[in-house]
C-alpha cells in the first residue's frame, strides 16, 4: 500500500463500553484496498466488538468512521451495507428456516416487474455464484439447518460476496470448517484481496495469520497493543503481543 | 461435504410407490395428515349421528354450508396469528380487540351514521366496515409498538388488551346490545341473502378452476425457463383433476342447499312472484363470509410465499438476529405484523357482528384461544419460524368441525370443552413427534 492513499477504512479512537467496562479503549485501526489486516487478541480483547461499530451491529459510543477519506454516520446493518460493507460473522447470521437462496438475498431479495420476490431467480443465481465457491454444492431447496457447517459457511461468504463488498469483516471464518473447507476459504481471500477488496480478518489461528495477512493489529483488555507489517516478523512476535503486550521493535 | 443431490436423488428407487407418488407431486405430507384427520372427524361424527341418533346430521348440504360460515370468523383471524406466532410472539387480545371493534362499528352504523346519512343510506356499511378495520388496525399497531419499541413481551401487551379492550367496549355502549345493525352490512355475516346464489358461485368456481390451471403453467413455464426439474405430466394432471374436483364439489354442495321455505315466501312476496305448488329451490351458493375468508387467505398465502414482507416474516422467526444482521428492520416488521393481526381482527369483527345481527359485549370471548388453537394445529410452530396460512385456515375448519359435530350429536358444553382441549394437545403432540421423524 501507498504510505500517502486514502484508506478505504479508517476507524479513529473508537470506544465502547457495556455496563461501566470498556470493551473497546480508543483504538484507531485502517484498512487499504487489497490489504487483508488480521485484527488478534485473547477472546474478550475487544475485536468482535471493535468489528461490530463498523458492521452496524453496535453503535459505538465515541470516536469516528471513515470510509474512502469520508466522515460517515453508521447506525445499523443497513447503513453498513450502503457503504458496501459485509461481514460474516463467527456465529453465521443464517435463518436456519429459509433456504440458501432466501439466505443470500436476505434483506436484498430480486423481486419481479410485479415487485413479488422471484425465487427462480434468485436460486438460478445461487446455483451461479455457488458453482464458482463451492461446486459441490447441491443442497438449494432444503433449508439451511439441513447443510453442514461449511456449507452454510459457504453460503454465508457467498452472501457477502455476491453483492461486490468493498470492505469485507471476516470473524473467524474458519472456526467451525475442516481442512478443505478452510483451504477454500484462504483461496478465496487471496482471490477476492486481488480483486481490491479491502478485509478485515479476526482470526485465533496463528499460521492463517501469517498466510493470510498483510498487516496484523493486537489487542489486548480493549486497547490497541499495536500494529505489525506480518512480513517483517516471526509468529513469536505476534504472539508476545497478543500474549503480553510486547510490541517488537518494528510495529507502530 | 457430501455431495447429495436433492434434486435428483439417488434414493428414488428405494421408495414405495406412495413414497414416490408423493414425491412427484409433491404435496406436503403434513397437508395430507390434516386432510385426513378432518376426514376422520367429519365421517365420525356422521356415523355416530347415523348409528346412535338415527340421522346422521354432518354430512349434509346444510351442516356443511354452516360449518363454512362458522370458520369464517376464526379462520380469519388465524391468518394473522400464524404471521405472530410464527416472529415467537403471541396475541392473547383478539377476542377483545373484535369485540371492542364490533362494538364501535355498532355504535357508528346504529347509532351515530344514521342521524347525518339518513336510516338506511348505501354509504352506512361502507364507512362503518373502514372504521371497524381502521380500528382493529390501530389497536394492533399499538400492541406491536409496546412490543417492539418499549421491549414488553407480547404475552403481556396483549393480555393486558384481552382486559383492556373487553372493559373498554363495555364503557363505549354503557354495556347495551346494539340491534339491529344496517341490513346492508348484514349480508355481510352470511344468511340466505348474505349468500351469492346458484350461478353467482358457479362463476366463482369457473374463475376459481382456470386460476388454478394458469398457476400450475406458470409455474411450469418459470421452471422451464431456469431449467429447473419438473414435475412429471402425470402428476400435474393428477393435482389439476385434484384441485379443480375440489372447488366443483364444493361448488355443488352449497348450492344443494336450498333456502328455507318461510325466506322464499318473503322474498317471493317481495319480488311479486307465486311460489309453484311443489316449493321454489333456491341456493344458497357460496356465502359472502367464506367468500372474505377465501380472499383473505389467497391475499396472506400471497403475501407470505411472494413478498419481502412474508420473507422477511419467516427470516425472523428463524434467527431474529440475523435477520436484523441482514438489514431488516426488525422492530418496525413487529409493528407491521400486529398491525395486521389487528386489520384481519377488524375484519373478523365485521363478519362475526354482522352474522348475529348485533354487537353485544360478549362477541368475540375465548375467540383469542380458538385463533391460537387453529393456527398450531395447522402446524405454526410456537417455536417460531415455520407455518402456513392454508394450515392455519384447515386448523380453524378442524377446530369449527368438532365444536359443530359435538352440538348436532348432543354433546353438552362441558363435554366439547373438554374434547376441544385435548385435541389441542393431541395436535400438538403428534406434531411434535412428525417434525422428530422428519429431522
Amino acid at each position: 500500500m501507498a504510505a500517502n492513499a486514502t484508506p478505504l477504512v479508517e476507524l479513529r479512537d473508537i470506544s465502547i463500553s457495556f455496563g461501566g467496562i470498556k470493551a473497546v479503549d480508543r483504538v484507531t485501526v485502517d484498512l487499504y484496498p487489497g490489504e487483508v489486516v488480521g485484527l488478534l487478541g485473547h477472546n474478550g480483547a475487544g475485536k468482535s466488538t471493535l468489528i461490530k461499530c463498523l458492521s452496524g451491529a453496535y453503535q459505538k459510543d465515541s470516536g469516528e468512521i471513515f470510509i474512502n477519506g469520508e466522515k460517515v454516520d453508521i447506525q445499523n446493518p443497513r447503513d453498513a451495507r450502503r457503504y458496501n460493507i459485509e461481514t460474516i460473522y463467527q456465529t453465521l447470521a443464517l435463518a436456519d428456516n429459509l433456504n440458501a437462496a432466501s439466505n443470500l438475498f436476505l434483506g436484498r431479495e430480486l423481486v419481479t416487474a410485479a415487485g413479488f420476490v422471484d425465487d427462480a431467480q434468485m436460486e438460478a443465481e445461487t446455483r451461479k455464484i455457488m458453482a464458482r465457491l463451492n461446486p459441490n454444492f447441491r443442497k438449494f431447496n432444503v433449508p439451511v439447518s439441513a447443510l453442514s457447517g461449511g456449507q452454510r459457511q459457504s453460503v454465508a461468504i457467498a452472501r457477502a460476496v455476491y453483492f461486490n463488498a468493498r470492505i469485507l469483516i471476516m470473524d473467524e471464518p474458519t472456526a467451525a470448517l475442516g481442512p478443505q473447507e478452510t483451504q477454500m476459504v484462504a483461496e478465496l481471500i487471496q482471490e477476492l484481496k486481488r480483486q481490491g477488496l479491502g478485509i478485515f480478518l479476526i482470526e485465533h489461528d496463528i499460521h492463517s495469520v501469517m498466510k493470510l495477512c498483510d498487516r496484523a493489529v493486537v489487542m489486548k483488555n480493549g486497547q490497541r497493543v499495536g500494529a505489525v507489517n506480518v512480513a517483517e516478523v516471526s509468529d513469536d512476535d505476534i504472539l508476545g503481543m497478543i500474549i503480553m503486550g510486547k510490541k517488537p521493535a518494528s510495529a507502530v | 461435504m457430501t455431495p447429495t443431490d436433492t434434486n435428483h436423488a439417488p434414493a428414488d428407487a428405494q421408495l414405495g410407490p406412495v413414497g414416490r407418488f408423493l414425491k412427484a407431486t409433491e404435496i406436503d405430507t403434513r397437508l395430507l395428515g390434516m386432510v385426513g384427520a378432518l376426514v376422520v372427524i367429519w365421517l365420525g361424527f356422521h356415523l355416530y349421528g347415523a348409528f346412535v341418533n338415527g340421522y346422521g346430521a354432518f354430512l349434509t348440504p346444510r351442516n356443511l354450508w354452516n360449518l363454512s360460515v362458522q370458520t369464517a370468523s376464526v379462520g380469519i383471524m388465524a391468518c394473522g396469528m400464524v404471521l405472530v406466532i410464527i416472529t415467537r410472539h403471541i396475541d392473547l387480545s383478539v377476542g377483545s380487540v373484535l369485540g371492542f371493534s364490533a362494538m364501535i362499528m355498532g355504535i357508528t352504523q346504529v347509532w351515530i351514521l344514521p342521524q347525518y346519512l339518513g336510516l338506511g343510506s348505501p354509504l352506512i356499511w361502507v364507512i362503518t366496515c373502514i372504521v371497524g378495520v381502521i380500528m382493529g388496525t390501530l389497536i394492533g399497531a399499538f400492541h406491536g409498538w409496546l412490543v417492539a419499541y418499549r421491549n414488553i413481551p407480547a404475552f403481556i401487551v396483549t393480555l393486558g388488551g384481552l382486559l383492556v379492550w373487553r372493559g373498554a367496549a363495555f364503557l363505549v355502549a354503557r354495556g347495551e346490545t346494539i340491534s339491529p345493525v344496517d341490513t346492508t352490512f348484514a349480508l355481510l355475516g352470511g344468511g340466505p341473502y348474505g349468500a351469492i346464489g346458484a350461478i353467482g358461485s358457479w362463476i366463482v368456481c369457473a374463475i376459481a378452476c382456470v386460476a388454478i390451471l394458469w398457476m400450475m403453467l406458470a409455474g411450469r413455464r418459470s421452471r422451464a425457463s431456469h431449467g429447473f426439474a419438473q414435475r412429471p405430466m402425470w402428476a400435474e394432471g393428477f393435482l389439476a383433476v385434484l384441485a379443480c374436483g375440489l372447488v366443483v364439489g364444493a361448488t355443488l354442495v352449497v348450492n344443494a342447499y336450498p333456502w328455507p321455505k318461510g325466506i322464499v315466501t318473503q322474498y317471493a312476496k317481495a319480488n311479486g312472484l307465486t311460489v309453484p305448488e311443489g316449493g321454489m329451490f333456491i341456493s344458497h351458493g357460496f356465502a359472502i363470509p367464506v367468500l372474505i375468508l377465501i380472499a383473505v387467505g389467497i391475499a396472506m398465502t400471497i403475501l407470505m410465499t411472494r413478498t419481502r414482507f412474508g420473507r422477511y416474516v419467516y427470516a425472523i422467526g428463524g434467527n431474529p438476529d440475523a435477520a436484523e444482521l441482514s438489514g431488516i428492520n426488525t422492530r418496525w416488521m413487529t409493528v407491521k405484523i400486529f398491525a395486521l393481526m389487528g386489520f384481519l381482527t377488524g375484519i373478523s369483527a365485521i363478519v362475526a357482528s354482522a352474522r348475529l345481527n348485533s354487537a353485544t359485549n360478549a362477541l368475540g370471548e375465548l375467540d383469542e384461544l380458538y385463533v391460537i388453537a387453529a393456527a398450531v394445529i395447522g402446524g405454526t410452530s410456537l417455536k417460531g419460524g415455520v407455518g402456513t396460512i392454508y394450515g392455519a385456515i384447515l386448523g380453524a375448519l378442524v377446530m369449527q368441525s368438532l365444536k359443530t359435530g359435538m352440538v348436532l350429536i348432543g354433546f353438552d358444553a362441558a363435554i366439547q370443552n373438554i374434547v376441544v382441549g385435548a385435541v389441542l394437545v393431541l395436535a400438538v403432540y403428534v406434531d411434535i413427534l412428525y417434525r422428530g421423524k422428519s429431522k
